[in-house]
């Protein structure tokens, strides 16, 4: 606990008046806590870190800890990050969203760094639903589900945003819930190694809006269902359609090592001056 | 000692790509956009040259939100960043110019203005955009607003957009017009020592004493690149000095009324005007971009036939060079505002002029441009 402690202290801003915007039983802190064990135990220095973020809970996380910073327009924070990026590829940009702002909003620029295989860190926490404008349907909000804009129930089937990274092209695509939190270390932690687009979906709850809407009574209940519902990949490929239903897949579902865009824009300009 | 005569170089090149070389001039070195008539030249142009540069960047974008939320991402890493576009890529850009605004990141914005609205005319010039870009992004907020009216100015104005950029901490939007875009004549290319270019201010202070966006008698703070050691927040929320989100009337205010003094304090710097035959003048045309160009020759044929005509061309937009327009509003008998859209920049001459002259507009709406000849007329009947 007092090594935990620790690392809030050296990560976290203590000139940001908290507490944080979070609701109790929110799963955004877990996932917070997880990225800043993944860049401590990567040693990466705080000055060579970027969080960009998107408007919604998840995009307040970029004001609390102590990188640089930058909490961009609704949808958009990819577009943001690419420039940062192509500027100084040397920097880590992280790019935090939730399911409404990377999915809805800012899908076309999802398939598109996804293509262009942008050396980004993209973590999508997916709580399926729109949490901050209070609990409207996003689209991974499963068929079905209540929302206060469908309070008879989502006509609409929701993403795959994992088979929706994989086709766009990019380097590595992973899931976790915040009930698992060791493998959700281990994957941001890969996700910040490789080059390339790298895309790390995150399921995590939100009693508040979702939760309530839809027969959870408490949040701990949530917890349980990502507990009960998520299946490491190996054992959910193994699996009959029957016994899939409801099956959240969790692991790694790409792993590649292509070059990022930087990399590749910084090999033609080389060639170009060697007039080549 | 033998003086050697440098030879000037000369090009002869269309706008768009004057605009091109201003910018590399000015020291942009990113450039994020997408195609669209009759702004692609300006993209074209920044694609085969940035990889030459030192450390240039070209990126095609998915759109044209992409394309300016990538132009601010490499601001804020430090570059001097640049995008073009054109009616309807224009209107998509509004919500990151209130970004740009807020966060005070210098960027420059080319639009290439085209017949409106929606898709409208594609290939012919208007000049219907002139209040969107003053007032398109939601929200109060100070901008400033440039134009061109030839080929040559469209690269002498590109280096002053960067500069005001630079200086001011905001986004500079360029306004040009299809014609001025796709005229192609001679332009000469500055000496890089006859040059005054601007960069931001950045902090020297130790990272622990840096406040973002401290209050100073410029009211434009220092600016650091990302990565360079100063970790700051940066956010569309309206935030404190140290960048942070507040609800705070007072601190709200402070902010507001900082970014609105930053630009309206340095008035006599930013507001840019060209007179022709001004000084005695009674009847004064007041023009922008190519139209202004009409205007020069319908000001030299009244004069020809003794009228005592003058031309204000207005190289600033906006703020509005209020100083100049109502001084020509209390010396001439008439004002003659001749523009491609319904009447937007008349609104403001009038606004200035507050009854002291008479205001004659001519408005043309067809995608085609006004004559010498039909500015003449008015000139005559004024």
């Amino acid at each position: 606990m007092a090594q935990v402690t620790q690392l809030i202290h050296h990560y976290l801003r203590h000139n940001k008046k908290f507490p944080h915007v979070y609701c109790p039983g929110c799963g955004h802190g877990i996932i917070l806590g997880s990225l800043i064990r993944s860049v401590h135990s990567l040693q990466l220095p705080k000055d060579d870190v970027v969080l960009v973020a998107g408007i919604g809970c998840s995009g307040r996380m970029a004001v609390y800890v102590d990188f640089n910073t930058v909490h961009t327009t609704h949808g958009r924070a990819l577009t943001f990050a690419t420039g940062i990026k192509m500027a100084n590829p040397k920097l880590k940009v992280i790019v935090v969203m939730g399911d409404g702002d990377a999915l809805s909003i800012g899908g076309n620029h999802l398939i598109h760094a996804a293509r262009r295989n942008i050396g980004l860190t993209a973590l999508i926490l997916n709580n399926n639903i729109y949490g901050m404008t209070g609990g409207q349907s996003s689209p991974t909000s499963p068929e079905g589900t209540r929302s206060a804009t469908a309070p008879f129930g989502q006509l609409e089937k929701s993403f795959d945003v994992v088979s929706l990274a994989r086709s766009a092209g990019a380097n590595f695509v992973a899931r976790s819930t915040v009930m698992h939190v060791k493998l959700m270390d281990r994957l941001i932690t890969t996700a910040l190694t490789r080059p390339g687009f790298n895309l790390v979906e995150l399921m995590t709850p939100c009693h508040t809006q979702y939760g309530r809407k839809n027969g959870f009574k408490t949040n701990v209940d949530m917890y349980k269902w990502y507990k009960k519902h998520a299946t490491p990949l190996e054992r959910y490929e193994k699996m009959t359609p029957e016994e899939r239903e409801e099956r959240i897949p969790i692991g790694v579902f790409r792993e590649r090592t292509c070059q990022g865009l930087e990399e590749r824009y910084e090999a033609m300009r080389q060639n170009l001056r060697e007039g080549r | 000692m033998a003086i050697r005569k440098k030879k000037r170089k000369e090009i002869f090149a269309q706008g768009n790509e004057a605009v091109g070389e201003g910018a590399l001039l000015a020291g942009c070195s990113f450039f994020g956009g997408y195609p669209i008539t009759p702004s692609t030249e300006i993209a074209e142009f920044m694609a085969a040259r940035l990889p030459y540069t030192e450390t240039g960047v070209f990126v095609q974008m998915e759109d044209e939100i992409a394309g300016l939320g990538s132009v601010i991402g490499a601001s804020l890493a430090g570059r001097k960043g640049m995008t073009a576009t054109s009616g309807p890529g224009f209107s998509l850009m509004q919500e990151h110019i209130g970004y740009a605004c807020m966060t005070e990141v210098p960027l420059v914005l080319v639009n290439v203005m085209r017949g409106g609205p929606s898709t409208g005319l594609p290939t012919s010039p208007a000049q219907g955009d002139v209040q969107q870009a003053r007032w398109g992004t939601h929200g109060d907020h100070p901008v400033i607003v440039l134009s061109a009216s030839d080929v040559q100015e469209c690269l002498d104005m590109t280096v002053v957009a960067f500069n005001f950029a630079e200086k001011y901490r905001t986004p500079v939007i360029l306004l040009l017009d299809e014609v001025t875009a796709h005229t192609r004549e001679k332009v000469v290319i500055p000496e890089a020592e006859d040059l005054e270019v601007l960069s931001r201010v950045t902090p020297s202070m130790p990272a622990e004493w840096y406040i973002p966006y401290e209050e100073t008698m410029r009211g434009v703070p220092a600016m650091p690149a990302i990565g360079s050691g100063y970790r700051y927040h940066v956010t569309g929320l309206t935030h404190d000095d140290h960048g942070y989100p507040t609800s705070k009337p007072q601190e709200v205010r402070d902010l507001m009324t900082r970014l609105f003094r930053k630009i309206d304090q340095f008035f006599y710097d930013v507001q840019l005007v060209d007179q022709y035959e001004c000084d005695d003048a009674e009847v004064v045309g007041v023009s922008y971009g190519c139209v202004a160009r009409s205007a020069h020759l319908a000001v030299t044929q009244a004069r020809q036939r003794g009228i005592k005509a003058g031309l204000l061309k207005l190289k600033t937009l906006f703020p509005f060079p209020r100083p100049v327009v109502e001084g020509m509003a209390r010396q001439c008998r008439a004002l003659i505002v001749p523009e491609m859209n319904m009447g937007q920049i008349s609104r403001e001459v009038k606004r200035v002029n507050n009854g002291l002259a008479h205001i004659m507009t001519i408005n043309r709406v067809d995608g085609s441009i006004i004559t010498p000849s039909e500015i003449l007329k008015t000139i005559l009947q004024a």
